[in-house]
C-alpha cells in the first residue's frame, strides 16, 4: 500500500514511468516477433477451420484486454472516489479509449473470423452481443469524459458511472445468455473440437503477453499525456488569472475560475 | 417522511401543470406504436408477433423523456441546493423524484398498453402480460435513468448523453420485459419465471439507481 501511495505522486510516477516505458515497449516488441512467428508460421492450420484459426491469436488477447481494462477502470474508480488519488483518475481516463479499442478489435476480428466459419459477419451470439454491449458502455464513459470540462468533477462523475456499469455487467451477461437460449439461433458452428493443442497454445500465450505489455505501454503513455495536459491546463488558468489581475497577491491566483 | 411526500407532490404538480411531462410521454409512446406498422407493413400476424417488442422499445424511449430535467431544472434555479439542505437524506430525495417521474411516465404507459396493444392485434392474454410487465418493469428504467440524470445535472444539453449512458444498462430490463409478454402467449418458459426476474431487476435497480444517483448529485458540488 505504501508503494502505491508513493506512486500516487504524479511527479514520482512521471520519473518511474519514463524509465520503465522503453523496457516494457521493447519486451512487447520482442514477444510480438516471437508470438507472430509462432502464430503465422510455426503453428499448424486447424483441421476444421484451416488458416482462419490464425485470427484467434489477435482475437482472443483483444477480448481478454477489453475486459481487463474495464476491471482496471473499476479499481481506479474506487481509488478516485474513496482515496481521491489524482493518479487514479488519470489511470481511469487513459484506460477508457484503450479498452474500447480492444473491444472493437475483438468485434472486428470476430466478424472477419465469422464470415468464413459461420457464413456471416455477425450472429447475435451471446458472447458477441455481450462484447458489443461492453463497447457501448465504454463509449458512454468516453462521452461523459468529453462532456464535463473540469477534470476532477468529470473524474468523480465517470467513477460513479464506471462502478454502476461494473455492477451491471454480470446482470447484462446473464440476461443476454437467457435471451440467446430463448431465441435459439440458426445452427452456429461451435468449436467442439479437441482442446487446444500445445503447438497452438504457446503462440497464443506469447501473443497474449505481448498484447498485454503493449497495452500497458499504451496506458502509461496515455497517462503521461493526461498528466501533461492537466499541468498545461493549470498553468493556462494561472497565466490567465495573472493577466487579468496584475495586482493580486500570489496566494489568490491558485483559485478556480472566479464567480 | 413529510418532506418526502411534499417533494413527490411538488414534482407531480409540476409535471401535470407545466406543459409536457405526463402527457408527452404517452403521446410519444402512441407515435412509436403508430410509426412501426408504417415501417414494416400492415401484416397483422407479424405485428401481433412483434407487438411486445414494439411496446417495450416504446416504453424504453418514452422513459427517457423528462429524465434530462429530472434534476437539471432544480440544479439550475437553485432548488436542488435547498433540497440538499433539508433533513431528508439525498437518497430519499432521489427516491421521491423517481417515484414522481414513474407516476407520470411509467404508470400511464402500463395502463395504456392494452389500448395500444389493440392497434397491434395482440391477444387479450398478451395485453394483460404487457401491462403487467410494464407495470413492474418501468420503475427499473426510471431508476437507471436517474443515475444518468444525476451525473448530467450540471451540464447543458445532457439529454442525448443520458440516453447514451442509460440505454446499454436498460438491456436486461428490455430482455425480461419482452420475455414476460412472450411467455404469456405461449412459449417454452412459464410466465412466472421471466416475470419474477423482472421484479428482481426492478428491486436491484432501485438500490443501484438510488445510491448511484445520490452519489452523482453529491459529486457535483
Amino acid at each position: 500500500m505504501t508503494f502505491i501511495n508513493q506512486l500516487a505522486n504524479p511527479t514520482r510516477f512521471m520519473a518511474l514511468s519514463s524509465g520503465l516505458l522503453p523496457w516494457i515497449a521493447g519486451l512487447s516488441g520482442i514477444l510480438f516477433i516471437v508470438g507472430f512467428y509462432g502464430a503465422f508460421f510455426s503453428a499448424p492450420a486447424d483441421y476444421q477451420q484451416g488458416e482462419t484459426i490464425r485470427i484467434m491469436y489477435i482475437h482472443v488477447p483483444a477480448a481478454w484486454l477489453a475486459m481487463f481494462f474495464y476491471s482496471l477502470m473499476t479499481i481506479s474508480a474506487i481509488g478516485a472516489l474513496v482515496w481521491r488519488h489524482p493518479l487514479a483518475e488519470v489511470a481511469q481516463k487513459a484506460a477508457a479509449p484503450i479498452g474500447a479499442s480492444f473491444a472493437l478489435i475483438c468485434l472486428l476480428t470476430g466478424a472477419l473470423w465469422g464470415r468464413p466459419m459461420w457464413g456471416t459477419y455477425w450472429v447475435w451470439d451471446a458472447r458477441l452481443t455481450s462484447m458489443l454491449v461492453l463497447l457501448l458502455i465504454y463509449l458512454a464513459i468516453m462521452a461523459l469524459w468529453r462532456t464535463i470540462d473540469e477534470p476532477t468533477q468529470a473524474g468523480r462523475a465517470v467513477s460513479i458511472l464506471t462502478l454502476v456499469g461494473f455492477i451491471n455487467i454480470p446482470i447484462i451477461k446473464f440476461s443476454v445468455d437467457w435471451w440467446n437460449t430463448l431465441h435459439q439461433p440458426a445452427s452456429v458452428f461451435r468449436m467442439n473440437g479437441p482442446t487446444i493443442h500445445p503447438s497452438m497454445l504457446w503462440p497464443l500465450l506469447v501473443c497474449a503477453v505481448a498484447f498485454s505489455l503493449f497495452a500497458v505501454a499504451l496506458h502509461l503513455v496515455a497517462m503521461r499525456t493526461e498528466i501533461m495536459r492537466r499541468r498545461i491546463r493549470t498553468l493556462t488558468i494561472l497565466a490567465a488569472d495573472r493577466a487579468e489581475q496584475p495586482g493580486a497577491t500570489p496566494g489568490m491566483m491558485a483559485r478556480g475560475p472566479a464567480e | 417522511m413529510s418532506a418526502f411526500f411534499a417533494l413527490v407532490k411538488r414534482d407531480l404538480a409540476l409535471a401535470l401543470r407545466i406543459g409536457g411531462g405526463a402527457s408527452f410521454a404517452l403521446v410519444f409512446f402512441l407515435m412509436i406504436v403508430t410509426l412501426t406498422p408504417f415501417a414494416i407493413g400492415p401484416d397483422l400476424n407479424l405485428l401481433a408477433r412483434i407487438a411486445p417488442a414494439i411496446l417495450w422499445i416504446g416504453a424504453v424511449l418514452a422513459t427517457l423523456i423528462g429524465l434530462d430535467r429530472l434534476f437539471q431544472a432544480d440544479a439550475e434555479d437553485g432548488t436542488l441546493d435547498l433540497i440538499k439542505a433539508s433533513p431528508l437524506p439525498l437518497e430519499g430525495v432521489v427516491l421521491a423524484k423517481c417515484l414522481a417521474h414513474w407516476l407520470t411516465t411509467g404508470l400511464p404507459l402500463a395502463l395504456a398498453a392494452p389500448l395500444f396493444g389493440l392497434l397491434l392485434a395482440m391477444e387479450p392474454a398478451g395485453m394483460a402480460a404487457a401491462s403487467a410487465s410494464l407495470l413492474v418493469g418501468t420503475p427499473a428504467l426510471t431508476f437507471i435513468g436517474a443515475v444518468g440524470a444525476a451525473l448530467t445535472a450540471g451540464i447543458r444539453r445532457g439529454g442525448v448523453l443520458i440516453a447514451i449512458m442509460a440505454l446499454p444498462l436498460m438491456i436486461p430490463v428490455l430482455i425480461f420485459g419482452v420475455a414476460t409478454c412472450n411467455a404469456a402467449t405461449g412459449g417454452t418458459v412459464p410466465f412466472a419465471t421471466p416475470f419474477a426476474i423482472l421484479c428482481a431487476l426492478t428491486l436491484i435497480f432501485a438500490v443501484i439507481g438510488v445510491i448511484g444517483a445520490a452519489a452523482g448529485l453529491r459529486q457535483s458540488d
